[in-house]
């Protein structure tokens, strides 16, 4: 067996290994979504509409969520891109939620590509409701510097970061480890969530960065109708969100970040979809002038049951 | 190669996270599961439990109420509420001579290590709707537990 070690044979083999992935992405998403929805019976979900911060609401236990979200932006100094990432939500207990991400991006006049996957995963340290509620985050993402989903924005990323053409952008990795402390609190109808975020490359010259996400929602009323209906005034929540980077242990602060408000609305149908919509816009000269982003979730319940059958030989 | 770790990652996380879910539901028969989280109730603090329903004399909070116990809580305790797989009857009499109070509070808080999360995502309105509806339900014997088809026996 010959084996070509040269540049131009490892930049052909990588091009060719992304444009499988890439396929295997883009037609797998919506046949899983299918197949998921054949085995098991859609759940009613109540989703908050934010996108970057998290309150301290996890899955329902046993309960899959299957959520595809895309981000438009435009980018100064380069083309403007579409980044999509699938996520599959497990509730694995009523206290801990884990979840796969798998991300991709578009850049106009530019390529398609597969720029990684997260593995998040979200612990309720408490038995009950408090006054503020924490939840602790952890996540771990292998992701190229391609990746645009900017689901956080942290430390000092700007929006020159994303003006690199898609072939050198790829060539950067990152194995990253991030930590969140999510805070957040539901009183009269109004959620306030607040998420400090802490990230280390694995590299061990790379220092720690920071950011946080600041979010505040309520639904449109408080009280049910007695229908069952779509456009009720309870299936829609309307919030705003504020996220940015707060530098790194070496350069910790506001200087060179980025910062973006983002109004946000979610409408919860009864029969189990979800979709959001927010634009988001950039506060400073170093964050992207818009980010578009919107989403569709499903919930599939008794998805762990599913599964625990089909391991054990059950019907 | 990424997309081969996360498929891989995925399935292993599936094998693991299903048999964790297994072990929950299988490692303590029903009659246990269900005992134990009315045993819940005697933790209901007094203040909590001595509360009203504001929405007692609303005519509409019945069926608001119906609508959304089918929406967000009969996937566990069974359309009829009278109780499922993973959690238990709500025409039981523990939870029929539960003061309104008492079913608000652990609606509000959860059984979250029993398997129930948090439904404070729910408006406080909406949870008392669920309340009104839980108190009309005819009262029954817990269900009984439900037969899990085992091979090894």
């Amino acid at each position: 067996m010959i084996c070509d070690d040269s540049p131009e044979a490892h930049k052909e083999n990588w091009g060719s290994r992304h444009a499988l992935n890439n396929l295997l992405f883009t037609r797998s998403a919506p046949l899983m979504l299918l197949l998921i929805a054949f085995l098991v019976r859609s759940a009613s979900a109540q989703e908050s509409p934010y996108i970057v911060t998290y309150d301290h609401y996890l899955e329902e236990p046993g309960n899959l969520e299957v959520e595809y979200f895309s981000n438009f932006g435009t980018q100064r100094g380069g083309n403007d891109f579409h980044a999509y990432w699938l996520e599959l939500e497990y509730g694995a207990t009523a206290w801990w939620t884990t979840e796969l991400y798998l991300d991709g991006q578009t850049t106009f006049n530019d390529s398609t590509i597969f720029t990684g996957f997260r593995w998040e995963n979200r612990i309720n340290p408490f038995r009950r409701e408090h006054f503020v509620n924490p939840v602790l985050y952890m996540e771990y993402e292998q992701i190229s510097e391609a990746d645009k989903i900017m689901k956080e924005v942290e430390g000092h990323d700007v929006e020159a970061d994303h003006a690199d053409p898609n072939a050198i952008a790829r060539q950067g990795h990152n194995h990253e480890v991030e930590f969140k402390l999510l805070l957040s609190k539901t009183f009269k109808g109004w959620n306030v969530a607040v998420n400090q975020l802490a990230t280390k490359n694995l590299l061990p010259s790379d220092p720690w960065e920071f950011g946080y996400a600041i979010g505040v929602s309520r639904p449109l009323a408080l009280k049910a109708s007695a229908n069952r209906c779509n456009f009720c005034p309870e299936n829609f929540i309307a919030g705003i969100e504020l996220f940015g980077g707060l530098g790194d242990t070496q350069d910790f602060g506001l200087h060179q970040t980025s910062h973006y408000l983002a109004p946000a609305a979610a409408w919860n149908l009864p029969s189990g979809w979800a979709l959001r919509l927010s634009p988001g816009f950039g506060l400073n000269d170093n964050s992207h002038r818009l980010l578009l982003r919107w989403g569709l979730s499903r919930e599939f319940s008794g998805f762990g049951e599913m599964v625990t059958n089909l391991f054990e030989g059950r019907r | 190669m990424l997309l081969d770790t996360a498929i891989a990652a995925l399935v292993a996380g599936g094998a693991i996270l299903g048999f964790a879910q297994s072990k929950d539901a299988a490692g303590s028969p029903m009659d246990h599961l269900h005992h134990s989280h009315y045993v819940e109730f005697a933790k209901v603090p007094e203040t909590a439990r001595s509360r009203m329903n504001p929405l007692v004399n609303d005519p509409d909070a019945l069926l608001a109420g119906r609508k959304l116990f089918e929406q967000h809580c009969a996937e566990c305790h069974g359309d009829t509420a009278a109780g499922g797989r993973r959690a238990p009857s709500l025409r039981a009499e523990e939870v029929q001579q539960a003061t309104p109070g008492t079913l608000f509070w652990i609606l509000t808080n959860g059984v979250v290590r029993q398997g129930m999360p948090v439904w404070s995502k729910l408006p406080e309105p909406q949870r008392w709707q669920i309340v009104t509806f839980l108190k009309s339900l005819t009262p029954s014997p817990p269900a009984a537990p439900a037969v899990v088809f085992d091979h090894a026996h």
